[in-house]
């Protein structure tokens, strides 16, 4: 196996895709890293389920106010016009389609844009939180992810086994080892690591990846 | 109009067994502690209220709030979207038991059924949850090409919340996202409980910055200053930690 982008590198990579004015919501975990990585000079309006807009980092150590926290229950601050609401409201900006961006982590993703990443099977107390709303509505549904499992099988498949999330809800997938849009129930290869070739890359991916015009190499910088 | 009570445990002596309780908060932040301190201590004393369906956007975590409220055994079935947090083992131990009954409902369409059941819409078609094992048994129906699942709305018997500024008349406001579900569950109870951390005099609230009018609201005790779940969660954590050191 290749080198690969680090969980920092795929968040950085993400980060790069969000337009100045984009209002954005991370979900708990990975995702929030992507914050990080925030080009300079681009305005980025953060959404948090729980009734927080424009929401900004987390405070220094002792100084958390826990009535003021995001999805993942982690205590931020806000931003000079930040605002609260409460949670029909919140879901109403998720479902309505007023957010630009939603990222998400997953088990699974499929050609078809089928996203799994809310269960892994019956034996464990099923927990959905918010994602289930949050693929549909955003503008852009991105996954982040690392481009197989921890046992070496493929994410990126024909058709997810696991629980779905939702249906044909995924645009772009951001993985270890390239850059992937989902086109009419296709994985479209955009950018790969210049380090693996087409051969490799095909091997452990799931499904057919298809290149249309030009598939660019995946540069990212140590983060 | 005088909404106001004294005691807190006058407060909620109307809650009865069986009955479906509607708790604010997300996570420890909203969460009515004394409230439902009071809730636990008479089902200790006196057996009841029992068998009671709460709904909440989580299960518990640590052994305070929902958390005791499950230890103690008053709880028959929890409706929420995340059943997890950093130590719910008192859901967990006794989900796994089968002494405690799940109605997983995805975030969003918790917050719209409980709006919808203040609100008088009893059914709504949502994106959410459309072609998942959420939406078994539900019917689907299409929207301008679209498929959208039918949720039906949420009610309760009682909501009991924790605000920030309440007036004799009900209007409240709340401390940052401490809001969350309150207003929400405020609409959809036949009854609204409020522990207030100041109760002012009616006018003091700007009418610009009244967050759930009163009309919505039953029962207000003034709980000056109220204990925060994260924080007593992260206080027993430090605790411990200094014991085993």
């Amino acid at each position: 196996m290749t080198a690969k982008l680090t969980n920092a590198q795929i968040a950085w990579r993400a980060a790069q895709d969000i337009q100045d004015g984009a209002y954005v919501n991370l979900g708990i975990g990975f995702p929030e890293m992507v914050a990080k990585f925030k080009p300079q000079g681009r305005e980025v309006i953060y959404h948090t389920e729980n009734g927080v807009l424009d929401f900004g980092e987390a405070p220094p150590a002792g100084e958390e106010d826990w009535d003021l926290i995001n999805a993942g229950k982690k205590a931020v601050t806000l931003n000079p016009g930040a605002s609260f609401f409460h949670h029909a409201d919140s879901f109403a900006m998720v479902r309505g389609g007023h957010l630009d961006v939603a990222i998400l982590g997953a088990y699974e993703v499929a050609e078809n844009g089928d996203l799994a990443n809310w269960s892994t099977g019956p034996k464990s107390v099923p927990a959905v939180g918010g994602a289930m709303d949050l693929v549909h509505g955003a503008k852009r549904v991105c996954v982040i992810t690392d481009h197989v499992t921890k046992d070496g099988k493929p994410k990126l498949v024909e058709r997810c086994s696991l629980p779905l999330t939702g249906v044909g809800c995924v645009t772009t997938v951001y993985t270890s080892l390239a850059v992937v849009e989902i086109i009419d129930k296709r994985f479209v290869l955009r950018e790969k690591l210049p380090s693996i070739s087409m051969e490799d890359l095909q091997a452990v991916t799931g499904a057919k990846l298809v290149v249309e015009g030009a598939c660019k190499d995946l540069i990212v910088p140590e983060v | 109009m005088n909404k106001i009570t004294p005691s807190i445990e006058d407060a909620i002596a109307s809650i009865e067994d069986g009955m479906t309780v509607m708790i604010g908060g997300f996570g420890g932040s909203g969460a009515p502690i004394e409230l439902i301190d009071a809730l636990v201590t008479r089902y200790k004393e006196t057996g009841s209220p029992g068998r009671l369906t709460v709904v909440n956007n989580n299960a518990g975590n640590g052994a305070v709030g929902i958390a005791a409220m499950i230890y103690a055994g008053m709880v028959a079935k929890m409706v929420c979207s995340f059943p997890r947090s950093t130590d719910s083992r008192a859901f967990t131990e006794r989900y796994h038991a089968g002494e405690i009954e799940l109605e997983l409902v995805p975030q969003g369409t918790l917050a719209e059924r409980i709006r919808a059941g203040g609100a008088g819409i009893p059914a709504f078609y949502t994106p959410t949850s459309f072609g998942t094992d959420i939406a078994k048994g539900k019917p689907v129906a299409e929207f301008d090409g679209r498929p959208y699942v039918q949720e039906r709305w949420l009610k309760a018997d009682v909501a009991i919340i924790k605000a920030e500024l309440a007036d004799a008349k009900g209007n409240l406001t709340y401390n940052k996202a401490a809001r969350n579900f309150a207003p929400l569950m405020a609409m959809a109870a036949a009854k609204t409980i409020v522990q207030a951390r100041q109760v002012v005099e009616p006018g003091a609230i700007d009418p610009e910055h009244v967050v759930t009018p009163g009309i919505f609201v039953d029962t207000i005790v003034e709980v000056t200053d109220p204990r925060q779940e994260e924080a007593l969660l992260r206080e027993s954590a430090r605790l411990k930690e200094g014991a085993g050191a």
